[in-house]
């Protein structure tokens, strides 16, 4: 691999509340080399979302990045200037959300809001701005995008405000795009199409992509390697294959379990027992060890992440690893 | 559209009969104004001829309709007082409110919402709560305390500005405007700061909400993220998108500063249609009262007739459909 677009060291991002500081992103490190695809996976309230928006600047008051380094590039975004930083928004790193229904604003002109984002980073004639524009609705596969372009958000489908979305963050041809679960809210066959776009056109730009889902059916489809978020920390990180075939985390098993599958049917679903711990009330030692069938006394101190000694790149935070050593014949795809 | 327009103008219509017969009624009940325009010493006689000559000795149905059809034909009867069309006294009236209006919506929306911008972008800030408490003050006072309380601080105690009239006017139109001169303008500013006050705060704590509801929207998120200024952002994102309701309200508000500004006209001895109508009602001159709340009516259809169309231009998503 190329050297890292995006190395995130130690990230710890806290949210200070009256009921006490909400810690939603806790010791994070990874790198993402040009042209990688990271899936993020976890549940909701894991911290993944608030990982991306902490990569882009764009927490919410008073949430702040408390520790730790987001290097792009070299330069460490958590301590840029505003001003520098929004150059790079929409430039060199963009993002698409989940709601494609609310991520274009509803009063203006599917024109107005891309020509503005091209505007933002270029200098360039509205005429060619326009032809800019409509160029990129092509690439993401709306049809008549002239007449389309002055058209409103509510007059297009979910999967095609999506499009425009997609559209939208890939203007300027970005070195990384995060992408916050932006196929959970469409139908089944959208969602393949949304996926088919944006891998086809971060691998022509060579961007490298961060795909954040809580579903790994999808993220085992995509990407180089995963990620598993849990209680705001990474518990496993590993190339895609590895982890799937081989989680080492009680939780990344318990995910990979619960995946409904062909030849289980009739078979009541696998099941992680209890439920998300609240982030203001987690438990001392592995937050995971409440619902772990492995825990003992050991996961009262919380494990560090740990490298599998055959695969030093496939890491995991516990105590009692699944499955070290074993399939080591499996390539990593 | 233009099905939309025609069903507005024919509601409007029965609007507007409807409150002929409203008004009609309710006027015709209120005292007797031959006890004002008739000397008390007055024959018997004299008191028939003039009855007659006003058309009051007819049954009210007769006057109704003998109303109805001079309305018809634009013909609002003629003041008891000033033996002039009703009509004409009060639009030799209307510059002088319409400007105070004017001037009085200008400055709430100029102050309004900025102030609502600002309160709703940094709701922490010392200077966000300082101005959530004074639009309460500005809320509670009544007008007619603040109105005093400006002539007093302004006109009698600084001596800055006139307390009342308007000062010198220039004729547009055949109408006599006092906007178009500075003296003019001196006269117009406290009467207008009087009855801005109260919208002031209306509006600003509307924008304030609507920041607060807006903000936290995917779309605010996505165009931050497009890495556009916090300037755009704002101006054109957030504000865009919480001009609806403080439209309402401002039609509404223009359309009450007209027909009610009674009181700071009467303060301000503003000779507009406020104290026009005042004037009226204590000396029962009916066609006056009749065509003033007419022309009300009127002006009220029209603002919201008006509001509604700007609904479609600020939001797309509100379609003017003809079966709605």
């Amino acid at each position: 691999m190329s050297e890292a677009v995006l190395s995130v060291r130690n990230l710890r991002t806290e949210y200070p509340t009256h009921a006490g500081t909400v810690i939603a992103v806790r010791d994070v490190s990874f790198d993402i080399a040009k042209g990688e695809v990271l899936g993020l996976v976890g549940e909701s309230g894991s911290g993944k979302t608030v990982t991306g928006f902490s990569i882009m600047g764009l927490l919410e008051t008073p949430g702040r990045i408390a520790q730790g380094e987001i290097l792009f590039h070299g330069k460490n975004l958590a301590d840029l200037p505003p001003k520098e930083m929004r150059s790079l928004r929409g430039n060199r790193i963009a993002m698409i959300f989940q709601d494609p229904m609310m991520t274009l604003n509803p009063v203006l002109r599917i024109d107005t809001q891309i020509i503005e984002t091209i505007l933002a980073h270029e200098k360039m004639s509205r005429r060619a701005a326009w032809e800019k524009a409509r160029d990129a609705l092509g690439e993401v596969g709306i049809p008549e995008p002239e007449a389309r372009l002055s058209a409103y958000p509510h007059q297009f489908s979910g999967g095609m405000r999506q499009r425009v979305a997609i559209a939208i963050a890939l203007l300027h041809k970005p070195e990384l795009l995060i992408a916050d679960e932006p196929t959970t809210a469409l139908d089944v066959t959208i969602q393949a199409q949304i996926l088919s776009i944006v891998q086809r056109l971060v691998a022509q730009y060579g961007t490298s992509l961060i795909w954040i889902t809580h579903d790994l059916s999808i993220v085992s489809q995509i990407a180089d390697r995963i990620a598993v978020m849990y209680a705001g920390r990474f518990v496993e990180l590993g190339a895609a294959g590895q982890v799937i075939a081989t989680p080492h985390h009680p939780y990344t098993s318990g995910l990979i379990g619960s995946i409904p599958s062909a030849n289980a049917r009739g078979q009541p679903l696998a099941q992680i027992r209890g439920t998300t711990p609240s982030v203001l009330n987690l438990p001392t030692g592995c937050p995971f060890r409440t619902r772990c069938d492995h825990a003992d006394e050991a996961c009262l101190q919380e494990p560090p992440m740990a490298p599998d000694p055959a695969h030093p790149s496939h890491q995991f935070r516990c105590h009692h690893p699944l499955a070290l050593g074993v399939a080591q014949e499996l390539e990593p795809s | 559209m233009t099905m939309w327009l025609i069903r507005r103008f024919l509601q409007a219509g029965f609007v507007i009969l409807a409150m002929t017969v409203i008004v009609f009624i309710g006027v015709s009940v209120i005292g007797d104004p031959m006890e004002m325009l008739v000397a008390p010493d007055a024959t018997q006689k004299e008191r028939l001829e003039v009855a007659a000559a006003l058309g009051l000795d007819r049954p009210l149905w007769q006057q109704y309709f003998t109303f109805l059809s001079g309305l018809a034909q634009g013909d609002f009867g003629r003041s008891f007082i000033y033996g002039e069309p009703a009509l004409q006294v009060i639009l030799t009236r209307l510059p002088a409110t319409l400007e105070l209006a004017f001037t009085a919506i200008g400055m709430s929306v100029l102050v309004g919402v900025p102030l609502g911008l600002y309160a709703g972008l940094y709701p922490d800030a010392k200077t966000s709560k300082a101005i959530m408490a004074g639009s309460i003050i500005g809320f509670s006072l009544p007008t007619f305390w603040v109105g005093l309380m400006l002539i007093v601080i302004f006109a009698v105690e600084l001596g800055w500005l006139p307390a009342s009239g308007r000062g010198d006017t220039v004729s547009v139109l055949g109408l006599q405007w006092s906007f178009l001169t500075l003296d003019g303008w001196s006269h117009l500013l406290l009467p207008a700061l009087n009855l801005a006050l109260f919208k002031v705060s209306l509006i600003l704590r509307l924008v304030r909400a609507g920041v607060r509801e807006v903000m936290p929207e995917d779309y605010v998120k996505f165009a931050r993220a497009k890495g556009l200024t916090e300037g755009r952002v704002i101006f054109v994102h957030v504000l865009k998108n919480l001009m609806i309701p403080v439209v309402t309200i401002i039609g509404l508000e223009f359309g009450s500063v007209i027909a009610f500004s009674v009181v700071t006209e009467t303060i301000f001895s503003w000779p507009g249609m406020g104290k026009l109508i005042i004037e009226s009602i204590n000396l029962l001159d009916r066609p006056v009262i009749v065509a003033y709340l007419m022309i009300i009516v009127l002006l009220f259809v029209v603002i919201n007739l008006i509001v509604d169309l700007l609904y479609t231009v600020l939001d797309p998503r509100v379609r003017i459909r003809t079966g709605a």
